[in-house]
């Protein structure tokens, strides 16, 4: 696959070449596109490239660690070990990110683009689930806000429809893109994404859609208790923890199920994702508090579906319809 | 889905393969004496076989000394049935996570079996004869009509075709909020360690509805969480201490004198982080996945995800020796984080003599070293090639250099096909290898191994 070839090298180029030092001129080279400035001379050209192959490769890491948190086998509860590794994974990304500059920049760019975007307060509180749309729709869409990784936040990078963005943010799923721009995903705050981030993309991420949707649902920390926490601010990114890590101990009564919301998954396109976790995300739905869902819910229209991996449906199908026949 | 005219063509081998999920072992343990050896499955079934006894006189016949035989099924049953905690709204798996024997005190054979909740004592025994002659009683067990019963009989004990009875003993509930993933005999016979992600509890086994909890390493705030328990042993011969492994790769040792709770270890054995070789996946590999006391009490056995090391229990600076089982994959972490791999957690074991250790890799690999020489050998737990009596033989990983006929390239190893759980008999040179749904079972008989396989 071209992706984790891709990302292979990257790695080995980065152990080969990166004492700790060079990682300084990171958040600098990222001002400058990487194809600009033919006076540049091959060498400086080549490390610039590589650094931002590194960013590129730490985002993509991060992006991954985070889907992964987020992927919820609902059934059954999550391995603790796995999600504590992850979760110190992001940790280690995020520390760097702040070592490097790279963090402050993405934040306060995406205060700005909030401040544009006039979200409500109330927005910031609702399981959403913030995506952006590939190369057609960049710098149309207008930001949507979202929390920070939070257990119902996924931070992926493409948009969809907003009943998506509901589904999505109990099932966790994402389709992201690795970019530059892919760190407005993981962010402080409900902010919306700056348009003219989107026009750094460079081409190479195309692929990326098929191996991040193949990422096994696995378990996570639950992705709808204590949303009462998520109600009230959030976003922390410590609050990853305390979301991710706190399921276990809670027990939360489960509402019983709202018709409002089951509804709300029928349109769902099914191709997304696991049909399993669809399902058990339907179970677990009710426990997210669907009145916070509604209300975001009510107000965006639906907005046309990102590129899809149906290739992906007849498998989740029959993945499907043999669990109803061994019963399972 | 499917229209009616495309049902005919359902792929049937997807639904074999689909089916057998539940009979995917997940555990593998010999008793004290080797005679028996124990499996559970992800259905949440034990399946005990038992070796062969065969009569001297066939094995003088064919040359060979002592026991040998092979094992066969001496029992099967349901430990743990799915369960739903009603509280959090999660299923508990009857996954069986591990199978601890105890040692031998009557006819009769105790073994303790957990899923992610509950801990159970079983008892396996035979019974080879039967009461007949009751006088209320008929054959069938029905109740006699009084009428009919002219004159008094003593019941008599009658040989009958050997019956395994199993039935559980005790049942160790609740003590566990997270998932346990270790069980512990200890040396007294009298007790046992259960561990799981935050803590470890000693249980009595005559006692149930009590445990004591030994070690508690949850943060008051959970957000602080960055380390849980990944494994925990009973020393072999000392009952007052333990070892505990932690996924940020170190080993504590707990002395259960110094204080009841056992918090503050008594060593920790650590090995400092290369500052050379850190890279984002540095933390993930260096989890341990499990800890095994050699037979003698001296050293500890660990495993992470590239390699197995074997530490001196009175040097905790760093590990005596160190194995790299499949170094190869260094350069692939991010795709094994990506597929989820790299959480696979590889069981390893000693041998009787502590001279050898042994342990799973991919494709159906595993790993043997012998400490002596520091050299490895890869082989192969694969059904086309276990036919009995067949010679076990090395395999071989391409990574460069001249490649030669047999070499399997790294990227064609599938990943898939993973040796987590093994067991090596406490005596003898006999393995135990579970690989899915299949049992291998190979013997060691003056360098010639010697195969043969279950399958659930």
């Amino acid at each position: 696959m071209r992706y984790s070839y891709q990302r292979r090298t990257c790695a080995i180029a980065r152990a080969k070449m990166f004492p700790k030092g060079t990682k300084r001129k990171f958040s600098d080279s990222r001002e400058e596109p990487v194809a600009g400035g033919e006076d540049v001379n091959q060498s400086s050209l080549a490390a610039v490239r590589m650094l931002s192959s590194y960013s590129l490769q730490r985002q993509s890491l991060l992006d991954m660690s985070l889907i992964k948190l987020q992927l919820c086998h609902m059934l059954v509860e999550p391995n603790l070990c796995r999600s504590v590794l992850i979760a110190n994974t992001v940790r280690q990304i995020q520390e760097e990110m702040t070592q490097d500059g790279t963090w402050q920049i993405m934040t306060q760019a995406l205060s700005a683009a909030n401040a544009a975007a006039q979200c409500s307060a109330d927005r910031l509180v609702a399981t959403e689930v913030l995506c952006r749309q590939t190369e057609a729709a960049q710098g149309e869409q207008v930001p949507k806000p979202f929390p920070v990784v939070g257990s119902e936040g996924c931070p992926a990078e493409e948009v969809l429809e907003e009943e998506e963005e509901a589904a999505a943010a109990e099932v966790g799923m994402t389709m992201s893109t690795v970019s530059p721009q892919a760190p407005t995903s993981y962010l402080p705050g409900t902010f919306g994404m700056d348009p003219c981030w989107e026009e750094e993309e460079t081409g190479e991420d195309d692929d990326d859609d098929d191996e991040e949707e193949e990422e096994d649902s696995e378990e996570c920390g639950s992705g709808s208790e204590g949303e009462e926490r998520e109600r009230d601010s959030l976003v922390e990114d410590t609050r990853t923890a305390e979301q991710v890590f706190g399921t276990f101990e809670i027990k939360n009564p489960a509402p019983s199920p709202d018709p409002a919301l089951e509804e709300l998954f029928s349109d769902v396109d099914a191709s997304y994702y696991d049909l399993d976790t669809v399902l058990t995300g339907m179970q677990s739905v009710p426990k997210m508090g669907p009145y916070d869902l509604l209300e975001s819910l009510s107000s965006h229209g639906p907005s046309p579906l990102s590129s899809s991996t149906s290739c992906r449906s007849d498998l989740n199908e029959l993945d499907h319809i043999m669990e109803i026949i061994v019963g399972s | 889905m499917g229209e009616d005219t495309e049902s005919s063509k359902v792929n049937h081998s997807f639904l074999r393969d689909y089916v057998t999920e539940a009979d995917v072992i997940s555990t593998v343990e010999f008793n004290h004496t080797g005679d028996l050896l124990a499996t559970g499955d992800k259905g949440g079934r034990v399946v005990v076989f038992q070796r062969e006894t065969v009569p001297k006189g066939e094995l003088e016949q064919v040359g060979e000394t002592g026991e040998s035989g092979e094992y066969n099924v001496y029992s099967t049953f349901q430990s743990h049935e799915p369960d739903f905690d009603y509280l959090k709204s999660l299923e508990i798996e009857e996954k069986i996570n591990k199978i601890r024997w105890l040692p031998q005190q009557n006819a009769a054979h105790f073994l303790l079996s957990t899923n992610d909740k509950t801990i159970k004592l079983w008892k396996v025994s035979e019974r080879d004869k039967q009461p007949e002659g009751y006088n209320l009683k008929d054959e069938e067990g029905r109740v006699k009509d009084i009428s009919t019963v002219t004159s008094l009989q003593v019941p008599v004990l009658r040989p009958t075709d050997l019956m395994v009875e199993v039935r559980p003993r005790r049942v160790f509930s609740n003590g566990h909020t997270y998932h346990v993933n270790s069980i512990s005999v200890n040396s007294d016979g009298e007790t046992y360690l259960s561990a799981d992600d935050l803590r470890i509890n000693m249980w009595h086994l005559g006692i149930t509805d009590r445990s004591f909890n030994i070690v508690d390493i949850k943060p008051a705030n959970m957000e602080e969480l960055t380390e849980v328990i990944t494994a925990a042993e009973f020393h072999p011969h000392h009952c007052h201490l333990f070892v505990y492994s932690s996924s940020k790769g170190s080993l504590r040792l707990c002395d259960m004198r110094a204080s009841a709770l056992c918090d503050k270890h008594t060593k920790l054995f650590e090995e400092p982080e290369d500052p050379g070789s850190r890279s984002f996946f540095s933390e993930i590999v260096s989890s341990v996945s499990d800890v095994k006391f050699s037979h003698n009490g001296r050293y500890l056995l660990t495993r992470d995800y590239l390699t197995a090391k074997v530490w001196d229990l009175h040097m905790e600076k760093g590990p005596v020796e160190t194995y790299q089982v499949h170094d190869y994959l260094r350069t692939k972490l991010c795709s094994l984080y990506e597929n989820d791999c790299i959480f696979d957690k590889f069981e390893c074991v000693w041998n009787s003599s502590d001279s050898v250790i042994m342990t799973g890799a991919y494709n159906s690999f595993f790993r043997m070293f012998d400490r002596e020489t520091g050299r490895g050998v890869t082989l192969e737990a694969w059904r086309e090639t276990s036919k009995p009596r067949a010679v076990l033989r090395t395999r071989r990983i391409y990574t460069g250099g001249k490649r030669r006929r047999g070499d399997v390239g790294v990227d064609s190893l599938d990943f898939t096909k993973k040796i987590l759980h093994m067991a090596w008999h406490p005596e003898e040179n006999i393995i135990a290898i579970a690989s899915t749904n299949n049992l291998y079972i190979f013997q060691d008989r003056s360098l010639n191994a010697c195969a043969h396989t279950h399958t659930h």
